[in-house]
């Protein structure tokens, strides 16, 4: 920055930040940032301008800036916040400094815009970095989340595995839920497996397509695969779109596809309450 | 009285804030379960044909009013490679990604009213109604 320009701009820090403030103020009526306590609002706002200005002796100085944007993130202040605060301090900036000097001249003027420009668009470069780079985290670690959550696969008892299926299914997820799905007959040893789509809001074909290539899949490794938690909307509009899902068992509840995977599997619960009546019956009679 | 309203189909996630939207307006409208289920599938066959094969449009709700019903008209359209033979992907298991092929007809049957234009290399729209029982 030129030595003239610098020095009108720092001798003078107090009043452009004041302009600025007031600018500012003025658009924050009726605005996103109305629910900010006031005091909050300005001790931000002395902050930022200080930060601008601090950045012109030392634009290298980058943590100070990247802790003032930690905080703004971390107060869940939109990013037009600060996007909307450096344009207004560009132009409070050029109008002041355009009235200070004494010449206005076509190449003066370029001059000028271009040293603010270069004091201010860095700024807003790294602010915005670190604002969508902080988004882009939570995106991810969501995305992570999601996944865990996507395909799992619970032995209940030795050969019947159940996999409940909540939330929408995608290709990525229909991808895992294959995956998760065929590995997981092959180490937990299943006979049966019981696919719960209770918590599916939508079975469209593209579902349907993914489960009956699932089903498929576990009947080629020589289990069963029943279907279960078809909710009579969902059983309406499979019968609508003409999906023909005559080739595997299916349930209306979990509860009634478990009994059928015990019968196949050759077990059936039993009902302690008997014997113990038995054992009541033979000891009265033994009296 | 007419409500207007759409969601742009570019991601695939898009479908499914597509048939949120639906449900939503489908809820309001005074449908069913089963009906509001079926206007979600229906959507969500137009939105997925849409994020296939034309990867950016979009889908128009309205609610429309006649004298003795209200209902809820859906339209999907695309300015993707269009449909060659309109009378084939009309049909059960024509398919050209590899699906099931019952997406079109699906629709059809899942809604009152149904409507397909589409011209080779210009685009496509559908167009589906569903009235209040």
């Amino acid at each position: 920055m030129p030595e003239v320009l610098r020095r009108i701009v720092l001798e003078h820090s107090d009043e452009v930040a004041a302009k600025w403030l007031k600018e500012i103020a003025e658009k924050r009526k009726g605005d996103y940032t109305s629910s900010i306590s006031t005091e909050l609002y300005e001790s931000t706002n002395r902050e930022f301008v200080n930060n601008i200005f601090a950045s012109i002796d030392h634009p290298d100085e980058i943590a100070k800036l990247d802790a003032f944007a930690e905080r703004i993130i971390n107060l869940g202040w939109p990013l037009s916040y600060i996007t909307d605060g450096l344009q207004s301090f560009r132009r409070v900036t050029i109008d002041f400094i355009l009235t200070e000097s004494s010449s206005v001249e076509t190449v003066e003027f370029s001059k000028i815009l271009t040293v603010v420009d270069d004091w201010v668009e860095p700024i807003i470069k790294q602010l915005v970095n670190q604002y969508s780079g902080n988004w882009e985290h939570t995106v991810s670690l969501q995305r992570l989340a999601l996944q865990e959550l996507s395909a799992p696969l619970i032995p209940v008892m030795e050969n019947i595995t159940i996999m409940p299926l909540i939330g929408t299914i995608d290709t990525e997820r229909a991808k895992q839920i294959m995956e998760n799905l065929l590995e997981g007959v092959m180490k937990h040893n299943s006979e049966v497996v019981l696919m719960d789509i209770t918590g599916v809001p939508v079975v469209d074909t593209m579902v349907a397509h993914h489960i009956i290539q699932a089903a498929e899949a576990v009947r080629l490794i020589g289990a069963t695969c029943i279907l279960v938690g078809i909710r009579p909307e969902i059983a309406q509009t499979i019968v609508n779109l003409g999906i023909d899902l005559s080739n595997f068992p299916t349930k209306s509840s979990l509860r009634k596809g478990f009994q059928s995977a015990l019968e196949i599997t050759n077990r059936e619960i039993v009902n302690l309450d008997n014997s113990t009546n038995d054992m009541t019956d033979i000891l009265d009679s033994l009296k | 009285m007419e409500i207007k309203s759409c969601v742009k189909i570019r991601k695939e996630w898009d479908i499914v804030s597509a048939r949120q939207m639906g449900r939503e307006m489908a809820k309001e409208l005074g449908f069913g379960t089963v009906d509001q289920a079926r206007i979600a599938t229906a959507i969500s066959e137009l939105a997925r044909n849409i994020y296939l094969y034309a990867e950016d449009g979009q889908i128009d709700y309205e609610v429309i009013t006649e004298v003795n019903r209200r209902g809820i008209k859906i339209t999907a359209h695309d300015n993707g490679p269009g449909i060659e033979d309109l009378g084939r992907v009309m049909e059960d298991g024509y398919s050209t990604s590899g699906g099931l092929g019952a997406g079109l007809p699906g629709v059809k049957r899942l809604m009152n009213h149904f409507d397909l234009q589409s011209e080779p290399g210009k685009g496509t729209t559908v167009t589906a109604i569903k009235w209040v029982r």
